[in-house]
C-alpha cells in the first residue's frame, strides 16, 4: 500500500494536524488558564506524545527529543504539578513554534539550529517542578525494551564457571491464559537465558470441572542473567500464577542440554523441548478456526488524498457540464416551443444534480481557515515580541471554509497586514496608557461569509491611521499633488499606493519590501478587495472581501443595448420599475431614485460600458438595486432582466490584462459571451465623484 | 496461515507504519483507531494477537484492554501494548488489566517481528 517514504508524508501530514490540536489548547489555556479543561491539556499531551512517537520512528531525533521534553512538561501540567501562569504559557507557545519549526526542518530533510534546540529544551526544563532527569530521553530512545519477550539470544554460557541457578516455581490460574499467556511461550523466553530444566506436576485429585489448570512447573535454569531479568519475563504473567524464585548458588557445571534429571519432586513428566509444552493446558481458549482464509479485509480509510490538480479538472469539467446543461435546456425550449411535462422534469432533476455535483466538488476544495489563522497568531507573538509590544490575539470565525487556493495565497498577504498591525497600528505600552487605553494592544482576526463572499478581517485597537502623517508623506513623495484635496477615506486608501511607506526608518518586521501595494495586487488577483476603515484614536479595520470560489457565480442576466451583462446576484438588493416621478434629477448628469426611504444614484450602466447610443429610453428601464461591498446603495439601469442563473466564471485576465468595470466573463447557454460587471469598480467610480466631502470612512482600493 | 494482528493506534502514521511493517512479514492487518473502535472490529478481525496504543482520545487503552478481557470469544487473545511509555506506574496498571506484554516504542521491526511470533499461540 505505502512505502517509507509515503508514510513519512502521512506523518508530517499529522504532525500539522496535531500542532493544531496543540495550538488550540494553548489558546484555550489562554483564554482561561485558571480554569483549564482537563480534556484539552490531555488532547494537547496527546498531539506531542504522537508527533513524538512518529518521529522517533522516523530517526527524526531532534524532533523527538523535544516532543519528549514538551511531553514531561505537559504530563506535568496535567497531573497537576504544574500550574499555568502567563510566563508559563509564554514557553508553551515558543515551545509549539519551535516544535512546529523542528517539523519543518524534519519535513524539508534540513538540519534544525542545534543552539535553538539546546536552548528551547532547557527552557522548558527550566519549568519543571521536579526537575526532568536528561536521562529519560536515553530511556525512551532504547529501542526496544523486551519485558514480557525476552532479547536476544542465548546468553553466552561459560562451561565451567561457576553459574548461579534459579530454582523457579510456576503455577498458573486459569487466568493466565485468559489474558493472553501461553507458558510455552515465557520458557522459551526463559531458555534463551541458559540451559533450562522444565519439570511439570500435575495434580491428579482435581476435580475435572475445576477451572484452574491443575498445573504447577518446576523449572531449574542455569544462567548468569541477574534475577530481575527473569521476573521481567514473568512481569505480566506474575498476578495469575503462583510464581517464586530461588537463586541458588550452588556450583554447578552446566548441565547438558536438554537434560532429564528429576528433581525429588513428583516428576510426572519431564519436557526440555518447550515448543511441546503448549499441551499441558487444561483449556484450549482459543479456537483456530480452519476457514480463516475469508477474513474480512482492512477496514476502508477515512480520507483519500487526492492530486490538487485532479481536482481542479473535475472543477473545470463540471464548470463545462454546467454550462452544457444549460445550452440543452435552452436549445429544447428553443426548437420545441413546450417541452414535455416529463422532459421538463428531467431537466430539472438534471440542473439540480449538477448543481449538487458542482457544490460537491467545491466543497472538496474548501478548507477552513483555522491553520491559516493559528499561523498568523505565531506571527503576532513573534513580531510582538521582537518590537517589544505586548499584544492579545484574538480569533473569530476560525472555522469559516475558503477555497484552499486562497487559503495559500492569503499567507503572505494576512503575514504583512498582522505585521503592520503589530508594528504601526498598536502603540506601545506607555503610549496606550497615557491614551486611556489597556497598556496590552488587541489585534483581532477574523473571518466570516458575509452576501456569497469571504470577509477576513484584522482589526486592531490601535492609534489609527495617523492620516497627516501618510498625506504628507505621498505629497513628499511625489505621489499626489500638494494642492489634493483629499477626503479621508482617500488619504487611508493611500497606503495601498505602490511606492508607499509610512515608517520612514523601515523596520526589519514588516518592511520586508513588501508593501499593502503588493497585499492590494494579490488580493485584486484572487477577485478579492482590499479596505481600509479607521478612525483616529480607535484603531484600524482592515477588510479583505474574498469571493468563495474562483469558478462558479450565481448572476443575474441582463441585456444593455444589445449585449448581455452579468451582475452577480450577491449585490443586488430588490429590482425595481420605477414610477418616473421617483426619479430626481441631481444636477446635469446625475439623477437619484427614492428607494425604500432613501436616495440612490443612479447608474446607467449602458453608459459605463460605452453602449449608451444603442440604449432604450431611461423611462423604460428596470433599475436594479446593489449594494457595494460598502455598504452602499445604487441602481443599476439596464434595459431588460433575462433570467437568474449560475455561470461559470472565465477570466478575461490572463489574455486581456485588466478590463475596467469587468470581472470576468462567461458563456450563456445560447454559446453568447457576456461580461460579468465589476460592481465595486463602477461604485467606486461614482463615489469618489459624489462624495468628496469625506463623510466615507472606508475606502476601496 | 498468516497470523491476524489488530493494531489499535490513534496516530495515522503509527498505524500505517504498523501495517506496512506487519504486513510485509506475512501478517494480515486490520487497524482500529482508538479502543473504541479497536472494540468494534475485534469479531470481524479475530485477531492472534493485539498490539494497542495507551494514550488514545475516546477509549484508552487500558479500557480496551480491560473490554477485551471481559468480552467472549477474543477475550483472551494475547495483547501486547506499544508504547513510548515505560513507567513502572503504567506497566503495572496494564498488567492489572490484562496485558499480555508491553513493547517501547519507535519499535524495531524485527524485535516486533518476533515479539508477535512468540505470543501468538498457533
Amino acid at each position: 500500500m505505502s512505502s517509507l517514504i509515503e508514510l513519512r508524508e502521512i506523518f508530517f501530514q499529522e504532525c500539522e494536524e496535531q500542532l493544531e490540536d496543540l495550538t488550540d489548547g494553548l489558546n484555550a489555556l489562554d483564554a482561561a488558564p485558571e480554569d483549564a479543561d482537563p480534556d484539552q491539556i490531555n488532547s494537547m499531551f496527546r498531539a506531542v506524545h504522537s508527533i513524538k512517537g512518529g518521529a522517533a520512528s522516523f530517526s527524526l531525533d531532534a524532533i523527538a527529543e523535544f516532543a519528549h521534553e514538551y511531553e514531561a512538561i505537559l504530563d506535568e501540567l496535567r497531573s497537576g504539578k504544574l500550574v499555568i501562569t502567563r510566563e508559563i504559557l509564554a514557553v508553551f507557545y515558543r515551545a509549539a513554534d519551535h516544535l512546529a519549526d523542528l517539523i519543518s526542518c524534519g519535513a524539508a530533510g534540513t538540519d534544525p539550529d542545534p543552539d535553538a534546540l539546546t536552548r528551547q529544551i532547557s527552557e522548558i526544563e527550566s519549568l519543571s517542578g521536579t526537575g526532568l532527569k536528561p536521562a529519560q530521553t536515553d530511556d525512551f530512545l532504547a529501542a526496544f525494551v523486551p519485558l514480557a519477550m525476552g532479547a536476544e539470544g542465548p546468553a553466552p554460557a561459560d562451561v565451567g564457571m561457576k553459574i548461579p541457578h534459579f530454582d523457579i516455581t510456576f503455577a498458573p490460574t486459569a487466568e493466565l491464559y485468559a489474558n493472553g499467556h501461553e507458558p510455552a511461550h515465557l520458557f522459551r523466553e526463559l531458555e534463551s537465558f541458559g540451559p533450562l530444566k522444565v519439570n511439570v506436576e500435575l495434580d491428579i485429585n482435581a476435580a475435572w470441572d475445576q477451572s484452574d489448570p491443575a498445573v504447577t512447573w518446576h523449572l531449574n535454569l542455569a544462567t548468569d542473567r541477574p534475577e530481575n531479568e527473569i521476573r521481567e519475563i514473568f512481569e505480566f504473567a506474575e498476578p495469575y500464577a503462583n510464581f517464586q524464585i530461588l537463586c541458588s548458588q550452588r556450583a554447578n557445571p552446566v548441565l547438558p542440554h536438554p537434560m532429564a534429571a528429576a528433581d525429588d519432586m513428583a516428576a510426572v513428566e519431564t519436557v526440555a523441548d518447550t515448543d511441546q509444552l503448549g499441551s499441558g493446558e487444561t483449556e484450549s481458549p482459543i479456537v483456530i478456526l480452519p476457514n480463516q482464509t475469508s477474513k474480512p479485509h482492512a477496514p476502508r480509510k477515512s480520507t483519500v488524498r487526492v492530486d490538487l490538480d485532479q481536482v481542479d479538472e473535475l472543477i473545470n469539467l463540471v464548470g463545462e457540464l454546467v454550462i452544457t446543461q444549460s445550452v440543452m435546456s435552452q436549445s429544447l425550449t428553443e426548437h420545441s416551443g413546450v417541452v414535455s411535462r416529463k422532459v421538463a422534469a428531467t431537466l430539472d432533476d438534471f440542473k439540480s444534480l449538477t448543481r449538487t455535483i458542482q457544490e460537491g466538488i467545491m466543497a472538496i476544495r474548501a478548507q477552513s481557515v483555522k491553520p491559516l489563522f493559528q499561523r498568523m497568531a505565531r506571527i503576532v507573538r513573534e513580531t510582538a515580541q521582537v518590537a517589544g509590544k505586548e499584544v492579545r490575539f484574538n480569533v473569530e470565525g476560525e472555522d469559516t471554509e475558503v477555497d484552499r487556493i486562497m487559503i495559500e495565497r492569503l499567507v503572505d498577504s494576512l503575514t504583512h497586514i498582522l505585521r503592520n498591525a503589530v508594528d504601526h497600528g498598536v502603540e506601545t505600552g506607555p503610549h496606550r496608557v497615557q491614551a486611556g487605553k489597556e497598556e496590552a494592544g488587541s489585534i483581532t482576526l477574523s473571518a466570516a461569509h458575509r452576501s456569497g463572499r469571504v470577509v477576513i478581517e484584522v482589526t486592531d485597537d490601535g492609534a489609527g491611521v495617523r492620516r497627516d502623517k501618510v498625506l504628507a508623506s505621498a505629497i513628499a513623495k511625489g505621489l499626489i499633488p500638494k494642492t489634493a484635496q483629499l477626503s479621508d477615506g482617500e488619504i487611508d486608501r493611500l497606503l495601498f499606493m505602490p511606492g508607499f511607506s509610512t515608517v520612514e526608518a523601515v523596520t526589519n518586521l514588516s518592511g520586508r519590501g513588501v508593501g499593502m501595494d503588493v497585499v492590494n495586487s494579490e488580493i485584486r488577483r484572487l477577485g478579492g478587495r482590499v479596505a481600509i476603515i479607521s478612525s483616529p484614536g480607535e484603531g484600524t479595520t482592515i477588510s479583505i472581501s474574498l469571493p468563495l470560489t474562483l469558478a462558479v457565480l450565481d448572476g443575474m442576466i441582463v441585456d444593455v443595448g444589445d449585449e448581455s451583462l452579468v451582475v452577480p446576484i450577491s449585490t443586488i438588493v430588490e429590482t425595481i420599475r420605477p414610477d418616473a416621478s421617483k426619479i430626481h434629477q441631481i444636477g446635469p448628469s446625475s439623477r437619484m431614485i427614492a428607494a425604500r426611504d432613501m436616495m440612490v444614484p443612479i447608474i446607467e450602466l449602458g453608459q459605463v460600458f460605452g453602449y449608451e447610443g444603442r440604449s432604450a429610453p431611461p423611462n423604460g428601464h428596470i433599475l436594479i438595486v446593489v449594494e457595494d461591498e460598502k455598504g452602499e446603495h445604487f441602481a443599476l439601469a439596464v434595459d431588460q432582466i433575462r433570467d437568474q442563473r449560475q455561470v461559470v466564471i472565465k477570466s478575461l485576465e490572463s489574455n486581456y490584462g485588466h478590463v475596467p468595470f469587468v470581472a470576468a466573463a462567461t458563456i450563456l447557454g445560447d454559446g453568447q459571451i457576456a461580461l460579468i460587471i465589476d460592481l465595486d469598480e463602477i461604485t467606486h467610480g461614482i463615489s469618489s465623484t459624489t462624495s468628496a466631502s469625506g463623510t466615507h470612512k472606508r475606502a476601496y482600493a | 496461515m498468516s497470523i491476524s494482528i489488530l493494531t489499535i493506534d490513534d496516530s495515522r502514521t503509527m498505524r500505517d507504519l504498523l501495517r506496512l511493517t506487519l504486513e510485509e512479514a506475512g501478517f494480515f492487518v486490520t487497524t482500529a483507531e482508538d479502543g473504541a473502535d479497536g472494540v468494534q472490529k475485534l469479531t470481524d478481525a479475530n485477531p492472534d494477537v493485539i498490539i494497542t496504543d495507551i494514550n488514545m482520545p475516546v477509549m484508552d487503552g487500558f479500557e480496551f484492554i480491560e473490554t477485551v478481557r471481559g468480552s467472549g470469544r477474543n477475550a483472551s487473545v494475547p495483547i501486547l501494548v506499544l508504547s513510548t511509555e515505560n513507567s513502572a506506574e503504567l506497566k503495572d496498571r496494564a498488567r492489572t488489566v490484562g496485558a499480555t506484554g508491553w513493547i517501547v516504542k519507535p519499535f524495531n521491526d524485527t524485535r516486533l517481528v518476533s515479539a508477535i511470533r512468540r505470543v501468538a499461540r498457533l
